[in-house]
């Protein structure tokens, strides 16, 4: 592997870049699905079909005046929503979007996520609590006890791919699953697996949904009932940047099962693979995110972590000891 | 017995043997008042151009006992109005009471107090419903309820210090 | 769910639902004090909307307090408009013509079930979900265009007058209608019925959620669809019917497990009682005048009138004092979500905030309407 400066110039701006324009172009896509969901046209007026209406955003939110209240704590008040940002961006370092199109294969590239992934929660906690205000507080609470519970089930699916692939390393795991979807981890049809993984890839995604706080899940932001939740003291880009690493972790996620199920960056059907089939691929499960959230209500938060240790913990454990038993049997 | 009959018949025990319970307010004979206030007792007004079964004119603190009568009948209380009567120099406050489902009866019990000491007891132990209505009819007209557990303003400014549904009132 | 909360002033705080919020529809401040998610005290603070109509009602003529009835329940108006040409038709011996008063159940029925409709898609949006909006108010619109083609206004309809209403309505607006009842009919059972009231995180959301009893109904006063779903069929077009309604035929909804499940249940079949009585008052519709004869200046003798008409969020009382002016002497407006407010500190006590936010929203409050 090269460690040349131009190849790490290169993979830098081009994270920048994607992570930017998806932050970007996120938002429109959502706005669109929302709109044509609720039988509306959504942003139609600037650009074709809107398209330039995320530059407009863009521009408003910057030359909004950057409020920090007074009472709050100034370190941490401005710290947070940079803190949001960065567990997106990181990932994205050890994402194979193909075969040669990855920034850095590290071993531990899957430890590295999730252990970022952690970051972000704690980004949430000091931006509600330094925004010293009730509602925050509430909805920080709450954020927090719904991470944790979420990440434990997510973790435990994704051994049983390590398993399986024997490997943490994402380059790795994907490169196990080439040569059409047969081989995808999702159907794996050799020794068995198939009976235990569409089960790991339904609670993952599950997971991924919970974790970066979308509806149903998103108990922090209830709109309707905490205001803005940990986000309602931020304004322009503190609040733009929040956003943004909601939408980026979306995207991280969406990779993430991407690579680890549904195959990375290999062509369905045997042919030629690439990096559009990995995109393809992403974009399918944020449709699907976005669906999600514009066509169910939210749960209560009692509910929803009943729902992660009552539910899927127990139902991923013994996913994880069936995929064991399977390994050793065969 | 139909309703009304039954209803009226636990009514007069307000008025049974009293045959001074019927010293009127003061002003209850002042002439030229713009509604003659009815006299103490149980009427059977018309229901259609009225609205209401029985109406019952009562004296101030016979209002608790009417209310009792009424919640062990199976009343609730619809609704409680003032109304400001400056050429008698009196302040009445309207009791109404329905029955919620079954036949309908709507029994109006109406009390007369003075204007310069609007003071009735509340029934607000009897009828939560009370609380509030009580608070409105004390914003608005400065009756106070005596017992209310809590008696402040509650659709005008806490601070406010004028009554406006009186007749004298000058904004 | 609701856990008996012991009141510990120094783990306790206040917390403002303040004026402004997203959940409280319209101006409602409730003064919260909470223990961590669970609230130990709720009390609702009125008054930030009151515009003292009892007052207005005393300064001008009968005619001229009609415009101020719509802007109080603005989504029910013309329930308000009725309330008050009935208890002045009532006070003055006015006949209605029988056109008129077919004309107004259609109209108040119509405007009902916009009204369902609208609380439907709030509470939704108080819930999360924020599509259903979108989907009901898309068959509001089509009421509210049929509305205001006979009416002149969009929400706050000014519609009825002493002895009838004002305009009459015509045959495209009868052939709007049925078409709007055959739409609506279609939609509900799939739009309305299979993604919403059957999603199974709706149903978790709101079943056994701010139970409220019926004797809790009867103690503060409670009617329309909060007493309905608690198990008390009381409603004032069967119990003390005013204007036609005695002639259709048509079922009052009553549940009675008293929980939010329950009052969304009562709505929803109150939508379609309303279609049926819409359909059967098109086909009976007479000919005729749609205003009676009424003097000019109207003064009707001195005595005391109440009328009772049913919204779509309860009983509608209007305690009438005349004096042989022109001028009423005296309004009483007993306004159904006043009542219906009133429990709310009770019921409310232990509960989740985000349930409490919930049982708000099932009650269908319209603040205007409380604050007068």
């Amino acid at each position: 592997m090269e460690t040349s400066i131009w190849r790490a110039l290169f993979y830098l701006v081009g994270i920048m870049a994607f992570a930017a324009l998806n932050a970007a172009y996120l938002v429109w896509c959502e706005r669109k699905g929302a709109a044509r969901i609720q039988r509306r046209s959504g942003p139609t007026e600037v650009g074709y079909e809107g398209l330039l209406q995320p530059l407009a955003d863009g521009l408003k939110l910057m030359s909004k005046q950057l409020l920090v209240p007074r009472g709050v704590d100034g370190v941490i008040f401005r710290l947070a929503p940079v803190l949001a940002m960065i567990p997106g961006i990181t990932s994205m370092v050890v994402i194979p979007f193909s075969g040669n199109i990855q920034a850095r294969a590290m071993e531990l590239s899957l430890l590295l996520i999730f252990a970022l992934a952690s970051l972000g929660m704690i980004a949430i906690l000091l931006g509600g609590w330094a925004s010293g205000n009730k509602y925050a507080i509430i909805s920080s609470a709450r954020a927090v006890s719904q991470n944790l519970a979420y990440e434990i089930p997510m973790l435990i699916t994704a051994i049983t791919v390590v398993m399986i692939s024997g490997s943490m390393n994402l380059r790795e795991i994907a490169l196990d699953q080439q040569g059409g979807f047969w081989q995808w981890n999702i159907f794996r049809l050799e020794n068995g697996h198939f009976l235990t993984m569409w089960v790991s890839f339904i609670i993952f995604f599950i997971c991924s949904v919970a974790e970066t706080n979308r509806a149903p899940f998103d108990m922090a932001e209830a709109e309707s009932e905490l205001v803005a939740g940990y986000m309602t003291e931020y304004g322009s880009m503190g609040y733009g940047l929040f956003m943004m690493g909601e939408y980026i972790n979306i995207v991280v996620g969406a990779c993430l099962t991407a690579t680890l199920f549904l195959g990375g960056w290999d062509c369905p059907f045997g042919l030629t693979s690439g990096v559009w089939w990995f995109i393809l691929k992403i974009y399918i499960l944020i449709f699907t995110v976005i669906w999600i959230r514009w066509t169910y209500p939210r749960t209560q938060i009692y509910r929803l972590l009943n729902l992660s240790w009552k539910i899927l913990i127990p139902f991923s454990m013994a996913n994880l000891l069936l995929t064991a038993a399977l390994i050793k049997v065969f | 017995m139909d309703l009304t009959e039954t209803t009226r018949t636990a009514l007069a025990a307000l008025f049974s043997g009293e045959a001074a319970s019927t010293t009127p307010v003061a002003g209850d004979d002042a002439p030229e008042a713009a509604a003659e206030p009815a006299p103490f007792g149980i009427s059977e007004p018309d229901p259609v151009r009225t609205g209401t079964w029985l109406e019952v004119r009562c004296r101030p603190d016979q209002v608790v006992e009417a209310a009792r009568i009424l919640d062990d009948q199976g009343f609730f209380l619809e609704s409680i109005a003032g109304v400001d009567w400056p050429d008698s120099g009196q302040m009445e406050v309207l009791y109404d009471y329905n029955r919620l489902g079954g036949t309908t009866c709507r029994v109006l019990v109406r009390a007369r107090v003075t204007r310069d000491e609007p003071v009735l007891p509340t029934i607000s132990h009897v009828f939560p419903a009370a609380d509030w209505h009580e608070r409105e009819t004390f914003d608005f007209y400065g009756v106070r309820f005596e017992g209310h557990a809590n008696l402040i303003r509650i659709l005008l400014p806490e601070d406010a210090d004028f009554h406006p549904l009186r007749k004298d009132y000058q904004p | 769910m609701n856990v008996p909360v012991h009141l510990r002033p120094d783990e306790t705080f206040v917390l403002n639902l303040g004026p402004q919020h997203p959940a409280t529809h319209g101006v409602l401040r409730v003064k919260l004090t909470m223990d961590g998610e669970y609230i130990v005290h709720a009390e609702p603070v009125l008054g930030y909307i009151h515009r003292m109509h009892e007052k207005l009602a005393e300064a001008g003529t009968f005619a001229q307090f009609m415009p101020n009835t719509a802007r109080m329940d603005y989504l029910h108006a013309l329930a308000f408009n009725h309330g008050w040409a009935l208890v002045v038709e009532k006070a003055a011996g006015i006949e209605v013509p029988e056109r008129a008063e077919y004309i107004r159940v259609i109209t108040v029925e119509l405007n009902r079930i916009a009204s369902h409709l609208l609380w439907w898609a709030a509470f939704l949006l108080d819930l999360g979900g924020f599509t259903p909006l979108l989907y009901a108010f898309d068959d509001r619109e089509q009421i509210i265009d049929l509305l205001e083609r006979v009416t002149g206004s969009r929400l706050t309809y000014c519609y009825m007058r002493f002895g009838g209403v004002c305009n009459d309505i015509d045959d495209e607006f009868v052939a709007g209608t049925r078409a709007f009842i055959q739409r609506l009919r279609g939609r509900l059972p799939r739009i309305y019925h299979d993604l919403v009231t059957h999603n199974i995180i709706l149903i978790k959301r709101i079943k056994d959620i701010g139970f409220v009893s019926a004797e809790q109904c009867r103690r503060y006063g409670a009617t329309g669809p909060v007493a309905r779903g608690s198990g008390i069929s009381y409603d004032v077009r069967k119990n003390e019917p005013y204007s036609v309604y005695p002639e259709f035929d048509f079922d009052i909804p009553v549940f009675p497990e008293g929980d939010s499940m329950a009052r969304y249940m009562v709505r929803m079949h109150e939508i379609e009682q309303s279609l049926r009585i819409i359909e059967q008052a098109l086909d009976k519709l007479p000919g005729g005048p749609v205003l009676g004869k009424v003097p000019k200046m109207l003064k009707p003798e001195a005595g005391y009138s109440y009328s009772a008409v049913e919204t779509a969020r309860g009983s509608l009382g209007h305690r009438l004092v005349c004096d042989g002016g022109k001028n009423p002497y005296k309004l009483k407006l007993r306004s159904p979500t006043f009542s219906n407010l009133s429990l709310y500190g009770e019921v409310a006590e232990g509960m989740l905030l985000a349930d409490a936010l919930a049982f708000m929203g099932s009650l269908d409050l319209v603040i205007p309407e409380i604050d007068r």
